[in-house]
């Protein structure tokens, strides 16, 4: 009965979903304000029942309803609790119905925080979230109903992907699709500015925060894919250019080139075509890794196996949403007004560059994805691009990013003399180069890699402390810094300034981990010692342990440095009941300037086992700078100038229709 | 037009994304083509699963149209398309079955446990036969025509899509075949 | 005239930019993608003798063999026509075993294929929605 109700409410909100794209965008052409009125009460209404859907299929798995297909194959009985619901998204149909929820929370969200934007605006917003709405709803009812029965129903389910059964991987999947769908508000305010034909200031204004909130949604996401990765396959690797992780890091270079450009949009007016066209741009890249991770297209270990029939019905999708926009986009954008002029040298030009790298990096990376794809096609033989190509690309362009990344918020908008410049900038340039070479050294890494990296992470370091010192230099005190705290623009430059920091962060995890880990595969016997770098590790045996859903070898490894005992370390091999595969768990020694990592291979006979005994510098420092990009960005978000005041927006309202008076702020 | 062209790009540039996809779905990377496709069945003798005095043969295959099923007891997957496998039975369809390195027992459990689709049952306990099929992995479903010719093979679970698709057509269409 | 000059200069710098990127990039993909051969192919010669390339089929069964005294494995791997050795010095992926799919990354050296990487082939063990669609009741209606 239960889940009857839940395919009944995914039709109902199908129905609101078409009305909310067609009603509240015509009205806002038409003038009928009972039609614009429609957008926020559909929005509301189409997210009370994904919700109940989406309550419907938790039931489903939490009462452990194996007459429901979905459940059948992921769920069972004995999946503890929290995966039993984290099941739900673990695979294809039900994914889907957390993408539409999330889609719908949206949605809700643009209604209730946008009581200070044009009613127009608001119902064009919404109805072009209805219409991908459309679109995710009649994929899940034609083709991938989670709501499927199966009869006769089997006593007990197939049981949710061991390598799912994680914490770390329960999470992911919700913070990706919020930052996938959330680009969808950026999209829309796009889109919603082509239809309107004008586009000011204020329209970046108001996409700005939203967009923040999806990139570090997003952010996390990716951060969490990571650092899953690294601690649960088992193999110490955390980033492996594969298909479907590609498909979220190519939105989010968008997302981030997009909040730069949409600063300059905001502050200056200029960019506004490229502005429409990037948020365009990020949408349309999360539709496309939607495509890639759904359709069968590319192999990869993490796509959910899906057939090209779907995979035909998400691309014409695809054309539908990303076509359409495109074209309106090459319609309606040569009316779009020119912004203010700027000169070479200032924060305009800056982060342009950075715009065009970011794009150009995003570019490559989609071209790396779909290479094997591009020779099948021409018959020109089946390839794979690995590692290598991704990692030159990205080692190629990524140190001018850093050096404009450093220089722009030292750089004054529309015009700074060069010299000046030059002169801000001289000090952390020379201690960056300076720091770099020292890093470089024998006497310390030996590695021309680690030397840039070092560099370039000071540089971004000693510009933020440059920035810093000048804007303190101009709020005196701790009364200063509160002011600056609670008034416009602090908050979004202490944002900045953090992200910023992560960057250079990560750049020292990546490069040292990569430069400097060791890797040693080794067959031990209980007793066996084998010396890693400092480390000493005795494998002392494995024995039989049981969990609640699995049996597992857990293997006892001692790790010693210096004759002091470091860590005892419990790598496991597990075989759950319902899958039969094996799977790693790694025993990690987790620190700050290193971890030591052991996992286990497989039993070679008389107690011995083949295993893998790893040593990775500063690889906390990767995920320690996402957490760091994030909160930056959540920072920035909350800043106060992003709540325009009601009355002022009231006032320019009653003045003249559209989207608001022309501001220069 | 100038400016017009210039805006036109970023479409142009997705609908040869868009092209290059749909070729690429048309691809399909999973599908591995059989040189059997055509040939006669390869020829074998295995003792039968639930009577290991009884022999299957190549040969029973002629003057029918069958499916031969490769499955295993320690293959998920085929314990995922069986119910397929019932209702193809029910529905008249001959199918053998050729259980792959696996162990009688277990077979014969798994047959009673979860129904028996088959007409009969060919154990290959060294898996030389299947190697003989070309068998990639398992499960695979060959269709075999009346004269004992392989005309079609399907490689993982059987698909409610193939079966409607291709392979019931296929053995309507072989059926009316002369022999 | 200014501007006109300023933007000039501009795409002048963007162009020479896109240009050398290009090159790079081109460069680079050459250099770093790795052909996919199947046993067959190596078997006639067709795979390079100097160069990393990937080579798949399935693992032939009982062709598994582990030295006693490291982590070094050999087996087979066919695609029903010819068989072709992989040797691997490493710990194989969870997901491999014998009578399924995998793929190695390596270079020929002296007849056998010296592996750097084996991956196991995506098996379809957790119920890809086609099967899903398989067991949808009530389609099968008895002719």
């Amino acid at each position: 009965m239960i889940p009857e109700l839940g395919h009944f409410a995914l039709i109902l909100a199908l129905c609101l979903a078409l009305v909310q794209a067609t009603f509240p965008l015509i009205g806002s052409l038409n003038r009928t304000p009972s039609w614009v009125a429609l957008a926020r009460p559909l929005a509301w209404g189409q997210f009370a029942f994904l919700a109940l859907s989406f309550a419907a299929l938790v039931q489903a798995f939490l009462g452990d309803d194996f007459s429901v297909l979905y459940v059948a194959q992921h769920g069972n009985t004995q999946l503890p609790l929290m995966y039993k619901i984290s099941a739900v998204w673990g695979a294809h149909e039900g994914s889907l119905l957390l993408w539409a929820l999330i889609l719908a929370g949206w949605m809700v969200a643009v209604a209730t925080f946008s009581r200070n934007l044009p009613r127009e605006m608001v119902a064009r917003v919404l109805s072009v979230m209805g219409m991908v709405s459309i679109g995710f709803l009649s994929f899940m009812l034609f083709t991938s109903n989670p709501f499927d029965r199966v009869f006769p129903a089997p006593l007990e389910g197939g049981e949710l992907n061991p390598l799912l059964q994680d914490p770390g991987l329960a999470i992911h999947p919700p913070m990706l699709y919020m930052g996938y769908v959330g680009m969808s508000v950026a999209f829309s305010f796009a889109i919603a500015a082509l239809i309107g034909g004008k586009m000011d200031a204020a329209w970046a204004r108001w996409s700005r925060p939203w967009t923040l909130v999806a990139w570090v949604f997003l952010t996390i996401g990716i951060t969490l894919g990571s650092w899953w990765a690294y601690y649960e396959l088992g193999w110490g690797g955390w980033w492996f250019w594969d298909p479907v992780e590609n498909a979220s890091f190519m939105p989010w270079l968008a997302g981030t080139a997009l909040v730069h450009s949409l600063a300059v949009t905001e502050k200056r007016g200029a960019f506004k075509r490229w502005t429409v066209l990037l948020a365009l741009l990020a949408f349309s890249l999360s539709l496309l890794g939607t495509f890639l991770v759904r359709s069968g297209v590319l192999t990869s270990v993490h796509a959910f196996a899906t057939d090209p029939a779907r995979g035909l019905f998400i691309l014409m999708f695809l054309c539908l949403v990303i076509g359409g926009s495109l074209s309106l986009y090459a319609w309606r954008a040569p009316s779009i007004s020119r912004g203010g002029g700027f000169e070479l040298v200032s924060r305009e030009s800056l982060l342009l560059g950075n715009n065009l790298l970011l794009v150009l990096i995003t570019a490559l990376v989609l071209l790396g994805t779909l290479a094997p794809l591009l020779y099948d096609a021409l018959g020109w033989g089946k390839i794979s691009v690995g590692f290598p190509w991704f990692n030159t690309m990205f080692v190629l362009f990524s140190p001018l990013m850093i050096l404009l990344m450093g220089a722009g918020p030292l750089t004054r908008w529309k015009h700074h003399n060069p010299s000046d410049l030059l002169r801000a900038v001289r000090l952390s340039f020379v201690v960056s180069i300076a720091a770099g070479v020292v890093a470089a050294l024998p006497l310390l890494t030996g590695s021309i890699s680690a030397g840039i990296a070092v560099a370039l992470s000071v540089w971004l370091l000693s510009t933020l402390l440059t920035g810093l010192r000048q804007r303190l230099q101009r709020r005196s005190g701790v009364r200063g810094l509160l002011a600056d705290w609670k008034g416009q623009g602090g908050r979004a430059y202490y944002g900045m300034w953090l992200a910023h920091l992560g960057i250079a962060t990560f750049i020292i995890g990546v490069t040292f981990v990569t430069q400097f880990d060791i890797e040693k595969d080794v067959r031990m016997a209980p007793g066996d010692e084998i010396q890693l770098n400092q480390y000493l590790f005795r494998f002392d045996g494995a024995a039989q342990h049981m969990g609640p859903n699995y049996r597992a070898q857990r293997g006892t490894v001692k790790v010693f440095r210096d004759e002091r005992e470091v860590a005892v370390l419990h790598p496991e091999k597990r075989v759950y009941q319902v899958q039969t595969k094996p799977m790693t768990e790694a025993g990690i020694d987790a620190g700050f300037l290193r971890d030591i990592y052991v996992s286990l291979g497989e039993p070679l006979g008389g107690g011995a086992w083949s295993v893998r005994l790893y040593y990775k510098p500063f690889v906390r420092w990767i995920w320690l700078g996402g957490a760091l990009i994030a909160l930056g960005g959540l920072l920035a978000a909350s800043d106060p100038r992003y709540r325009m005041r009601l009355r002022a927006r009231v006032g320019a309202q009653a003045a003249g229709k559209g989207f608001g008076a022309e501001s220069t702020a | 037009m100038p400016p017009f062209v210039r805006y036109l790009t970023p479409l142009v540039l997705f609908l040869a994304l868009a092209a290059l996809l749909y070729k690429g779905l048309a691809l399909n990377p999973r599908e591995v083509p059989s040189p059997l496709i055509g040939k006669p069945a390869p020829e074998f003798t295995l003792p039968e699963l639930k009577d290991a005095s009884r022999q299957l043969s190549h040969t029973d295959f002629q003057g029918k149209v069958s499916l031969l099923n490769v499955w295993a007891t320690w293959c998920v997957s085929c314990r995922a398309e069986h119910p397929l496998l019932m209702q193809l039975a029910r529905q008249g369809v001959t199918i053998y079955g050729l259980d792959y390195k696996d162990s009688r027992e277990d077979a014969q459990r798994w047959l009673q446990r979860f129904g028996d689709p088959y007409v009969a049952n060919a154990f290959d306990a060294d898996g030389r036969v299947g190697i003989d099929w070309g068998v990639y992995g398992t499960p695979e479903t060959f269709v075999i025509d009346q004269q004992g010719i392989i005309r079609h093979k399907h490689i993982g679970p059987l698909t409610e899509e193939a079966i409607q698709r291709e392979i019931l057509p296929l053995i309507q269409q072989l059926k009316g075949e002369k022999g | 005239m200014k501007a006109r000059q300023k933007r000039f200069v501009f795409i002048l710098l963007a162009l020479g930019a896109v240009a050398v990127a290009s090159v790079l990039v081109v460069q680079a993909l050459r250099s770093n993608i790795t052909y996919f051969y199947s046993p067959s192919q190596v078997v006639a010669g067709e795979a390079p003798a100097d160069q990393p390339f990937r080579i798949g089929g399935m693992v032939v069964r009982d062709s598994l063999q582990r030295d006693p005294n490291s982590v070094r494995v050999r087996f087979l791997v066919t695609d029903n026509a010819q068989q072709f050795e992989v040797v691997y010095d490493g710990i194989l992926p969870d997901l491999f075993s014998e009578g399924q799919g995998a793929v190695a990354r390596g270079r020929l050296e002296n007849g056998v294929f010296v592996a750097e990487e084996v991956l196991a082939k995506h098996d379809e063990s957790y119920m890809p929605p086609e099967v899903a669609d398989a067991m949808k009741p009530g389609e099968y209606q008895a002719p």
